[in-house]
């Protein structure tokens, strides 16, 4: 009998090619990065087992999120490189571990940043960090930001939520190097005011010369004074080209599907259009099968996706 | 709230902000016209109330400038913002469901300006004038179906 297990609840996996897609995966983990010339295979190698790295500085962000700064560690001597869009498993021993996107400058290899919601038992013993306590780290893991793609584009970018923290290295990229880019719109939407994150950098890039940053909240009471409304409603108010505009998405899934809308509706073409997945990242190598997404795994060949390469999966219902 | 009523040197004024305003883009200049002799200009102050839920409702707001906000008052709650419309859009459409009444409140968040068009003569102009009536009616469905969908994504709380 054919042993078979399943994930995604879609699709159903045979064991038997399990041992070719380890090593499809481990070669495709080990040399992701060489799509970016500038960075050579030994600069790019992952940890694939924790490294012990030590936290800088625990910084709190809003009631339910946090920032961690930690030292990074050297892979086989040099310094540790991650790309906007990738993820490190963060992992407290003894607890578990967990994905987590990057969300600090990927050009400075001095510090590794990562922004959390406090959700989950892992996160939320992750939120009790002290500056100094010592922590679990592999990675980086999967996809990047089509970044060298977006040069000479107006970029616009959609976030909802916590969305915003994958984005964030987006951000610092096209303001150091923004005589590369066109116009930079930055559409965020939280669930209300005491949700919005890094509210104080959010105002800074609203004065950056040909930036527009357009925020909203899902709910208010009279005390606020800012748009109310869900992210959509962002795009009526929008200033980009879109024959040259690279879009790129991240938050729920539902808000992606009516943000891609808003984009069609403006003419942005397909594949000039990103979106980063969430799902359930265990093995962070594609192997475990937990984050499946179609033929794809979200840790090894995302989470960020080309969104006309994952279109006739976009509507698939998970059972 | 100040409301002018239309000068003859402000006609053009007028003219000219019906055919830059989204909403109104899609109607033909005949009716247009129709509907700028309904219009008056109007400025709000923070603050200020445009509607109060239960009031009739005798105008149709299309904004020029500024952010309102539509809200309801929860008792022993406090108020709720439910949702901010900005230039190029509208306010109200209770003055063409009866029993004409507003449901929501509407606050200047900014100074507003716009113009408020008479119901009762726009009420009578689409009555007298099916083609009027169905351009108008067809402009304000796509902003009740654009606003009803944002409304269920904001009810699925996607953020919690």
């Amino acid at each position: 009998m054919n042993c078979c297990f399943s994930v995604g609840h879609e699709f159903i996996v045979p064991v038997g090619i399990l041992a070719r897609r380890y090593r499809a995966a481990r070669t495709k983990v080990m040399t992701q990065a060489l799509t970016t010339p500038e960075l050579s295979q030994a600069d790019v190698q992952p940890l694939l087992t924790p490294a012990f790295v030590r936290v800088r500085e625990f910084v709190r962000e809003t009631h339910d999120i946090f920032t961690l700064k930690i030292e990074p560690p050297k892979v086989n001597g040099k310094p540790f490189l991650i790309r906007p869009g990738q993820f490190n498993m963060l992992y407290l021993f003894g607890i578990g571990e967990v994905p987590i996107s990057l969300s600090g400058d990927a050009e400075d290899p001095s510090v590794i940043v990562h922004t959390v919601r406090a959700v989950g038992s892992v996160t939320n013993a992750l939120s009790r960090l002290q500056p100094g306590d010592m922590i679990g780290l592999r990675g980086p893991f999967g996809s990047n930001w089509p970044l060298a793609e977006a040069r000479g584009h107006d970029v616009v970018l959609v976030s909802g939520g916590i969305g915003l923290m994958p984005l964030r290295p987006v951000v610092y990229h096209l303001l150091k190097h923004r005589k590369d880019f066109g116009r930079i719109v930055l559409l965020q939407g939280v669930r209300t005011p005491r949700d919005l994150l890094y509210p104080l950098e959010m105002e800074a890039w609203s004065h950056e010369p040909d930036v527009q940053v357009l925020v909203t909240v899902d709910a208010a009471d009279a005390t606020w004074t800012g748009r109310v409304g869900v992210v959509t409603t962002l795009f009526k108010d929008a200033v980009f080209a879109p024959a040259r505009t690279m879009g790129m998405m991240c938050g729920p899934e539902v808000m992606m599907r009516f943000a891609q809308r808003e984009f069609e509706k403006r003419g942005v073409p397909e594949d000039q259009l990103y979106v980063s997945l969430e799902r359930n990242m265990q093995c962070a190598i594609g192997m475990c099968g937990h984050c499946q997404f179609g033929p794809s795994f979200v840790c090894l060949d995302g989470p960020v996706f080309r969104f006309d390469r994952i279109r006739r999966f976009w509507e698939v219902r998970e059972a | 709230m100040i409301e002018q009523g239309v000068q003859a040197s402000t006609e053009q004024g007028i003219l000219e902000l019906f055919s830059s305003h989204a909403f109104l883009r899609g109607l033909s200049e005949q009716h247009r016209l129709m509907l700028a002799s309904t219009a008056r200009h109007f400025q709000a102050v923070p603050g200020e109330h445009l509607l109060r839920e239960g009031d009739e409702a005798r105008s149709f707001y299309l904004i020029q400038t500024g952010r309102a906000a539509i809200q309801i008052h929860r008792p022993g709650l406090g108020t709720v913002r439910l949702q901010t419309i900005g230039p190029g859009e509208i306010i109200g459409w209770s003055w063409i469901v009866p029993p004409y009444r507003w449901q929501f409140d509407a606050v200047a968040v900014t100074t507003v300006t716009g113009l408020a068009l008479d119901a009762a003569s726009l009420r009578e102009k689409c009555t007298q004038d099916h083609e009027l009536g169905y351009q108008l009616l067809k402009e304000l469905l796509t902003v009740v179906s654009g606003r009803l969908s944002a409304t269920r994504l904001q009810v699925l709380d996607l953020y919690k």
